[in-house]
């Protein structure tokens, strides 16, 4: 696979960024009041089609597209094509958004307020800025910021009012809806809502589909939504959706614009808002009640310092040239544009590695505060320290211990190509204790040691799950760096778990894992050779390895390094073995996939209760989600059809086999696809 | 049998029929040579023997043996005949033989400059003669030759004769000319004067396996003429312009039997005179051939009344390596399996070479109207064209330019004589863009030719212009109308022009459905905006299109593409390369490879996508039997 377009892996040393402009600073010298009234004049799309939002309503209403869908469905019901018509257009109305400039003054002023509250700074990268200006006016633009917080998307209006950019409309979940204030200002600020799902309702699909073409190609508004589909509580990008994203290279497809600029937004949270919140839903741990209680928490969230937010706009991709030799445009020249038609095997592989490059172009530039580093050390330091029978005497590591490790974590993870901005004039020490205070709710210091925050609790249940919301919050912050590691660390653990030194059963080994673990981490289909390259390249750059025509050798100075990938691919190495052990030991038939959650949460618990299991990061629902998707995919486990919904069918031996192999009990069959 | 016509220079004509064909021939044939002096016509049905050939005959007629006689040799048309900046600066056309001949346009050299970039200062002039030594030697087939000679079919192999039948009129072609160079040429030239002469050269040509390539009018823009650099057997290129008579007019059943080597402005003009005409006015029409035509499946501008080419024709004779092909009878339509013809058509000189032809004919129209109409913008106009093409009511000609080309064709606006002239332009001028608050900047305009008889022609256009009006379509006038057309006679003189200051270009068609119209103009003018700027073009292209020919599913859309190369090393590759994107862009968007230049070899690479693999088998197999030597070798289409 020749993805060349969006990443390629050349030295990522040399991976050029730009630099950040912090906006709160103006906001912090000069009137809210005159910033919210502004004079907004933004650059539109050069060939725009002037409209407002209800002459698009009749747009779409009007169009082809939905008169063919409406006729077919009343040839096929009997309903009359009055009567759907109006049904269109009351899901019309509950989609539309409203865009008004006013509601965006007042959101202007309002943010202004509250981000001076709890952030240190919002930096921008201006440059980006510039790009995106240009990007608009040349063709239709489509915002695809990663999501990691509720913020993201008033955040990103806000960002582009700042910088007097056109305003986006955004692709909204429903369930904002329900907040009935709420929900009526997030449409007039720009929202749409669209049904989480709406599977076999092909008038929806149509007036939906219809609604965000027609506003890209007449150049209303870029077009914003969210890749991931929905907040990623574990800050790991999600395996993308792609609806949407069909949609609007829809038009470029069907040649009824010239060209789609898609452009990948990283917004970085250095504390994320919904820290504790995301820990306790992947805990399944209740909320903390609504009561005075809930309001006195609101208002702490409002007096903690949040740090600092980065927001990188990336190089726009155009849909043009990524398609360019994929796709072959003129198989939309047989059938009349406006009958929908399934995409065909080729669109969608082609949709589906668009999308992937796109996640991992948003990765790619996420900014890694110092803290990324030292959390993940800290993890590791909390889990061999688990290990050892001395727990509890010597706790934690010593600070100046710690700043030696961050300060080599942080040569490894910039040789690596992460976009870290560690402050290289302050001395290092500063760095580290000036992150660790802002984390004191996960961290504490004491006697010159670092250790993640004790919690004083009775039963050993509830002490496990509160340190588990620890826990939690801390591997959200390490998987942050995620990206970076990863693809060396598949291969430090598939030489871990490989039986020899030879590369192709090391590779072999690799393809196991990516293959597993496709569904936990952004892992590009079909780019196994090229990913295994890229980790070989990487880990030989720095040292730590030497590979042969026919052997991977881990050199003697690189066992710190491939010591530490491994360790960070452990949990999850661990994880999937202790679900799949569930699977076998104590599945029952009647299992459902409702029931799957709550019964693999109750055995981790025993599990790591009795010590048998050392991460108590397994317990993330998201985890366990991923490995019951990935079995599926893979057909160990399979949904069977006639019983209660969702009951699943376990094929024990295979299920037992993969376990076992992931544990490097058993060689990684030679049924791999991808060679070398 | 003979019989003799006068084209009578200013004595005007005896009967009323002449007259009328003289008042027609001034009509539309403005653009065309000045009504030829005088001259027999010979109405013969027996092959003209080679030394009976007087020089009388030939000179009724446009093509000389000796092309260099009258055209250049290294650029469009008439030797006499060019556009030149004169040591004013002001632009002007040479020669006599055009309606905007001798005149000035003063606009254009601020169009020029405005446009490309380009500068008087910079000049990038041809090479001024033909030098015969820089053309390689002929390899001669001797058995060939000395067995021709033994038919008296006129035959030469002068550098000079071959040259002219090397190219075609494609850039690269012309470029190439322009700095003297040649590549492969034909090795000699034959000049056969009827069917019997064909027959006999392309017997020997199969007993002694020599490459044949028919050479028509020599306007082809598909790189059909380039000779094989595969090729190593002597080629020969076949002319058939001295096969240029009227055979016989058939005036119960109107059709007439034409040798194919005859252009276009001959058939007019000769039909004329008794009355008639073709209707067939391809924008070639000056050079092109019937023959031609037939090959390549060539499409006239007033095709709404009398049909594209595959209409117009009743008969064909076509000499093969297997013998000739024809039809039994003349009847009007067949249903004896897949139509022959077909194969004949758009085969590109592949199969054979077309000798004789009947064609219908028509009496000359009584009354022909130009006209115009203004659009607020291309959208609109297409729209309009699109519903006079439901209402199946389109004129004999309508074209919509888009606003690029309706600037390019106001520059060539001649200096008008009186004040009062412009006095009149500048009211309209006003009119339309402030009174009506047109965009000067976006609006077009459509171009429309009506013919019939009065009454129904001022009928037509009136329906014409209540559809255009619910559009936002203003009427224009006459004279816009007839400018917008002069445009595509001019438009190869033009380029010639641009070639003398760093400038070159070239236009390209397409069809596509109605629904597609729209966007393919889009994506093709920016797809060749964005190519030119990638491949390093320093200055801002002209990328501009109109839609020529509407049917009811659709359109017929053309493109002039040109750009100010200077600082590019390889102006035609980087051309080339342009070209080849905006082909693509086509036939991403719904087009097809070609409504009626052909295929040729230029095209040759999309064929098998186009046509399917099935399909191209078909292709092939017709031609392993019908030429299973290869004899016809130029190596077109498949």
């Amino acid at each position: 696979m020749a993805s060349k377009a969006v990443y390629t892996h050349r030295d990522p040393m040399l991976k050029k960024r730009d630099d950040f402009e912090d906006i709160l600073e103006e906001r912090r010298s000069s009137s809210d009041l005159r910033y919210a009234l502004k004079c907004y004049t933004p650059v539109l799309y050069k060939g725009l089609t002037p409209c407002n939002a209800s002459l698009l309503k009749g747009m779409v209403l009007q169009s082809d597209q939905l008169h063919y869908v409406i006729s077919q469905m009343s040839k096929g019901t009997g309903r009359a094509t009055d009567d759907i018509q109006e049904e269109a257009m009351a899901i019309l109305d509950e989609m539309a958004h409203s865009l008004q400039l006013s509601t965006i003054r007042f959101f202007a002023f309002t943010l202004s307020k509250v981000f001076k509250t709890l952030f240190r700074s919002i930096c921008v990268n201006e440059e980006g800025i510039q790009r995106l200006q240009q990007a608009i006016h040349e063709h239709p633009v489509v915002l695809l910021p990663s999501h990691r917080s509720y913020m993201d998307f008033l955040l990103m209006s806000y960002l582009l009012y700042t910088y007097d950019l056109a305003l986006p409309v955004i692709a909204a979940g429903m369930d904002f809806m329900g907040m009935k204030f709420v929900g009526e200002m997030l449409r007039m600020s720009g929202a749409f809502f669209i049904r989480r799902s709406f599977g076999g309702d092909k008038l929806y699909w149509a007036v939906f589909s219809e609604y965000v073409k027609t506003m890209l190609k007449i150049g209303f508004a870029p077009v914003e939504f969210f890749l991931e589909g929905t907040r990623s509580r574990t800050s790991k990008s999600l395996t993308p959706k792609l609806g949407l994203l069909n949609i609007v290279m829809d038009p470029f497809l069907k040649g009824e614009v010239f060209d789609v600029n898609l452009v990948p937004i990283s917004i970085s949270y250095e504390r994320i808002l919904e820290e504790s919140l995301y820990a306790r839903e992947l805990l399944g741990v209740p909320k903390p009640k609504e009561s005075t209680s809930g309001l006195f928490k609101a208002r702490k969230v409002l007096s903690e310092d949040y740090g600092s937010i980065h927001v990188y706009f990336g190089q726009p991709v155009s849909v043009r040239s990524l398609a360019q030799g994929k796709v072959n445009r003129c198989q939309f020249s047989l059938v009349p544009r406006h009958i929908p038609k399934r995409p065909s095997e080729e669109i969608h592989s082609f949709v589906n590695d668009s999308a992937y490059k796109l996640v991992r172009a948003q990765e790619e530039n996420m900014v890694l505060k110092p803290w990324v580093l030292l959390v993940s050390l800290l993890l590791q330091n909390h889990h061999q320290n688990q290990g050892s029978a001395d727990a509890g005497q010597r706790k934690g590591v010593a600070l100046d211990e710690l700043t030696a490790q961050a300060l080599w974590l942080r040569d490894l993870s910039r040789e690596y190509g992460a976009f870290l901005h560690w402050p290289d004039h302050t001395p290092p020490s500063e760095v580290v204790s000036s992150s660790l205070s802002l984390h004191q709710g996960l961290v504490r210091i004491c006697e010159g040691r670092v250790h993640l925050a004790p919690q004083g609790t009775v039963t050993p249940e509830e002490e496990l799950l509160s340190q588990a919301v620890v826990i939690l919050s801390c591997v959200s912050y390490r998987n942050q760096a995620l990206h970076v590691f990863l693809r060396p660390a598949l291969l430090a653990s598939a030489i871990h778990t490989a039986s020899s030194n030879n590369k192709q059963e090391v590779f072999n080994s690799f393809s196991f894992l990516r293959n597993m673990f496709s569904n936990e981490f952004i892992l590009c289909p079909g780019a196994t050779v090229q990913d295994f390259e890229e980790a070989c390249y990487l880990l030989m750059k720095t040292g730590a390895l030497q590979v042969t025509q026919q052997e991977v050798l881990v050199t003697e100075s690189g066992h710190r390094t491939v010591a530490f990938l491994t360790n960070m691919l452990d949990p999850f190495l661990q994880g999937y073995q202790v679900v799949c052990r569930f699977l076998c030991e104590e599945a029952t038939d009647s299992l459902t996939e409702k029931l799957f959650i709550p019964a693999v949460r109750k055995f981790i618990i025993k599990l790591l209760l009795e010590g048998r299991l050392r991460y108590a990061e397994v317990l993330s629902s998201d985890l366990q989600k991923n490995v019951l998707a990935a079995l599926l995919r893979l057909g160990a486990v399979q949904k069977v059809k006639g019983a209660a919904p969702g009951t699943l069918k376990i094929n024990t031996v295979m299920v037992n086999s993969l376990e076992d192999t992931l544990g490097g009990k058993l060689p990684t069959q030679k049924t791999v696809s991808a060679r070398l | 049998m003979a019989s003799n016509s006068s084209g009578g220079g200013g004595e005007g004509g005896s009967s009323d029929r002449q007259r009328i064909a003289q008042q027609r021939l001034r009509i539309i044939a403005g653009h065309l040579q000045r009504p030829a002096d005088d001259g027999l016509i010979v109405l013969a049905a027996e092959c003209k023997g080679q030394n009976n050939k007087t020089e009388a005959s030939s000179e009724g007629r446009t093509v000389p043996r000796r092309r260099q006689e009258i055209m250049k040799w290294n650029g469009w048309g008439y030797s006499d005949s060019k556009f030149l900046f004169n040591k004013k600066g002001q632009a002007e056309f040479t020669g006599k033989r055009y309606r905007l001949s001798g005149m000035i346009m003063p606009a254009l050299k601020d169009w020029f400059e405005g446009t490309f970039g380009a500068s008087l200062q910079h000049k990038t002039p041809a090479t001024p003669v033909l030098t015969s030594s820089a053309v390689q030697p002929p390899t001669l087939n001797e058995a060939f030759v000395e067995e021709l000679k033994s038919t008296g079919i006129s035959f030469s192999h002068n550098a000079e004769d071959r040259v002219f039948r090397a190219h075609g009129h494609c850039l690269h072609e012309i470029f190439a000319l322009r700095e003297g160079k040649f590549g492969r040429v034909p090795d000699m030239v034959v000049w056969p004067n009827c069917h019997n002469d064909v027959v006999k050269i392309v017997e020997l040509a199969c007993k002694h396996n020599v490459c044949l390539m028919p050479y028509g009018g020599g306007t082809s823009v598909s790189s059909a003429l380039e000779c094989p650099p595969e090729e190593t057997r002597s080629i020969v290129s076949l002319d058939t312009s001295q096969m240029n008579r009227i055979l016989w007019i058939d005036e119960k059943n109107l059709t007439a039997h034409v040798e194919a080597g005859i252009v276009g402005q001959d058939l007019e003009r000769l039909l004329n005179e008794s009355g008639y005409c073709t209707g067939h006015e391809p924008d070639s029409m000056e050079f092109s051939s019937l023959g031609g035509w037939v090959a390549t499946r060539a499409s006239g501008m007033k095709k709404n009344i009398y049909g594209n080419i595959e209409d117009l024709v009743v008969h064909i004779k076509m000499v093969t390596p297997r013998g000739v092909i024809e039809k039994s009878c003349q009847g009007p339509r067949m249903s004896t399996g897949p139509d022959i013809h077909h194969f004949i058509m758009g085969s590109e000189g592949t199969l054979g070479v077309v000798t004789e032809v009947t064609m219908k004919i028509r009496p000359v129209p009584e009354y022909q109207k130009y006209g115009s109409v203004v659009f607020p913008n291309f959208e609109q106009g297409v729209a309009c064209l699109r519903e006079v093409a439901k209402q199946r009511c389109a004129p004999a000609s309508i074209r919509l330019m888009d606003n690029e080309q309706f600037k390019f064709g106001h520059a060539l606006k001649p200096q008008v004589s009186s004040i009062f002239t412009s006095f009149l332009e500048g009211l309209k001028k006003l009119y339309i863009t402030k009174f009506k608050g047109f965009d000067p900047n976006r609006l077009c305009v459509a171009t429309l030719l009506f013919e019939g008889d009065r009454e129904k022609v001022l009928q037509h256009e009136k329906q014409v212009y209540d559809i255009a009006a619910k559009f936002g379509g203003l009427a224009a006038g006459e004279d816009n109308g007839q400018r917008g057309y002069m445009l595509t006679f001019v438009i190869a003189y033009l380029r010639d022009l641009g070639m003398d200051y760093y400038v070159i270009g070239e236009s390209f068609e397409t069809s596509v459905p109605w629904d597609r119209v729209l966007d393919i103009c889009r994506n093709v003018k920016a797809r060749i905006v964005r190519e030119c700027k990638d491949k390093g073009v320093q200055f801002p292209p002209l990328s501009t299109c109109r839609v020529t020919q509407t049917y009811d599913a659709g359109a017929c859309v053309y493109f002039y593409f040109a750009f100010n190369y200077r600082g590019l090393s390889d102006p035609v590759h980087a051309y080339e390369q342009v070209e080849h994107a905006a082909r693509e862009e086509i036939l991403a968007n719904g087009g097809s490879l070609s409504h009626h230049h052909g295929v040729g070899k230029l095209r040759k690479e999309w064929m098998r996508e186009t046509v399917s693999n099935v399909g191209m088998g078909m292709l092939k197999s017709v031609k392993e039997y019908v030429d299973p030597q290869n004899i016809f070798g130029n190596r077109n289409l498949l």
